[in-house]
């Protein structure tokens, strides 16, 4: 295992054709948990596609296991004719089997299993998709805005659930604009954000 | 691939889902022919292949626009892409979800079908063969166009007319088969062709497909 969950290589993402941001270099260590900030559109939702190999690189590189990562967008990946249940148990039977009926508990859905995801609140479904990374088992998580539409006490627990995922040598960078409630690197994006144009020699598309 | 796949026929049966849309659309446009070309035996023995042949390609076409869309637009797409799953076997378990849940139930249904368009009775075996054989290809085809118009607006439309000429060579083959068979020359040629296109389409588009889906998702 590597000492290091994360390293970035003067990173440089691009969105539409355009650079967002640029020079980016990062060390994220196990048990590390780095809160991206920035004004909107700066590229926090960028940068973390970018990590998650969703889209490639404009320049340098990021060093990670694919395997370690577990993405969270800020969709929640919820199917709404699926019940809670059935929902978590397809994303854990694809992650290679993990305990739903524990993760649904930690989320406070236990209650809510059998209940079709169409019929839940829009912070229930996001706890639902955040219940996602745990059953993934995997050790890095890339989570966009995770406590939108959590109430304060939602969010508390989602803190702790967090906290503890770093205590067992988890990893996570978050993109959010509220305080967490856990220990955290702050990486203020502001100062790495450019318009500088793509090169024309970088083909976006098929890079 | 196999969650993926339980996964899709288990959405396909939930409300909503499109099961058996393409079945009726099928037994409509095979039931409005006659209304439309007239009740005459001759005329309608001789076509009858070829009706049911355009029919299930258009029957195909009716759901392919959500294969991937319904998925890209909950946030379910970008972690299937990162989830340890080949792409081209989420591109295979959709496409292999998309054919059980239309191809296959055109090719049960389409030699009784026949009969109603009368077709001769020497034929229908190659009705239901000719789909069982051809059909797949029909839905590899089409995960390859929605994986290529994600993300488009109306993509639906556009999907239709990437589509429908790729699915030339399969009607060709299968509406042969269904003449042949009905004129007593021996149908065995044309059917081997199409299953030659069947496994053709099955051994490149997926990783066409899955190209075109990681263009797509970014």
């Amino acid at each position: 295992m590597n000492t290091t969950a994360l390293t970035l290589d003067a990173l440089a993402c691009g969105r539409g054709g355009r650079r967002v941001l640029d020079g980016l270099s990062l060390q994220v260590a196990w048990g590390q948990c780095v809160v991206l900030r920035g004004p909107n559109g700066v590229g926090k939702t960028t940068l973390l596609r970018t990590l998650a190999g969703l889209q490639a690189p404009v320049a340098g590189q990021v060093l990670c296991q694919s395997d370690d990562i577990a993405f969270g967008g800020h969709a929640d990946a919820v199917k709404p004719t699926l019940t809670a249940r059935e929902n978590l148990d397809f994303w854990a039977s694809l992650y290679g089997g993990a305990d739903t009926r524990a993760a649904l508990a930690a989320f406070g859905l236990t209650a809510l299993s059998h209940r079709p995801a169409a019929a839940l609140s829009a912070g229930q479904k996001r706890r639902l998709g955040l219940a996602r990374m745990l059953v993934t088992g995997r050790k890095l998580w890339l989570l966009d805005e995770p406590t939108a539409s959590l109430d304060a006490a939602a969010a508390a627990e989602f803190a702790g659930i967090l906290q503890s995922h770093l205590d067992r040598g988890g990893a996570a960078v978050v993109a959010t604009h509220v305080d967490l409630g856990v220990a955290a690197t702050p990486l203020d994006l502001a100062p790495f954000a450019t318009t500088r144009s793509i090169t024309p020699a970088f083909d976006e598309v098929f890079a | 691939m196999i969650q993926v796949f339980t996964r899709d026929l288990r959405l396909a049966v939930r409300a909503g889902g499109g099961f058996g849309l393409a079945l009726a659309f099928f037994l409509i446009v095979i039931f409005l022919v006659p209304l439309g070309v007239g009740p005459g035996s001759a005329t309608l023995s001789a076509i009858a292949g070829g009706i049911l042949w355009v029919a299930a390609l258009l029957a195909c076409l009716l759901s392919l626009d959500r294969m991937f869309t319904a998925d890209w637009e909950d946030g379910s797409l970008d972690v299937l892409v990162t989830a340890p799953l080949p792409l081209e076997g989420l591109v295979l378990a959709k496409a292999a979800a998309h054919w059980v849940t239309t191809g296959l139930p055109l090719a049960l249904v389409a030699p009784g079908l026949a009969l109603l368009l009368n077709a001769p009775v020497d034929s229908l075996w190659a009705v239901g063969v000719g789909l069982l054989l051809g059909t797949p290809a029909l839905s590899v085809i089409g995960a390859f166009g929605a994986a290529l118009t994600l993300g488009v607006k109306r993509g639906g439309l556009l999907l239709s007319i990437l589509v429908l000429p790729l699915y030339v060579p399969t009607l060709i083959f299968g509406a042969e088969a269904v003449r042949r068979a009905g004129s007593g020359a021996g149908a065995d040629t044309p059917l081997m062709l199409l299953a030659a296109v069947t496994f053709g389409v099955l051994a490149i588009l997926p990783f066409a497909a899955a190209a075109a889906l990681r263009v797509s998702v970014r």
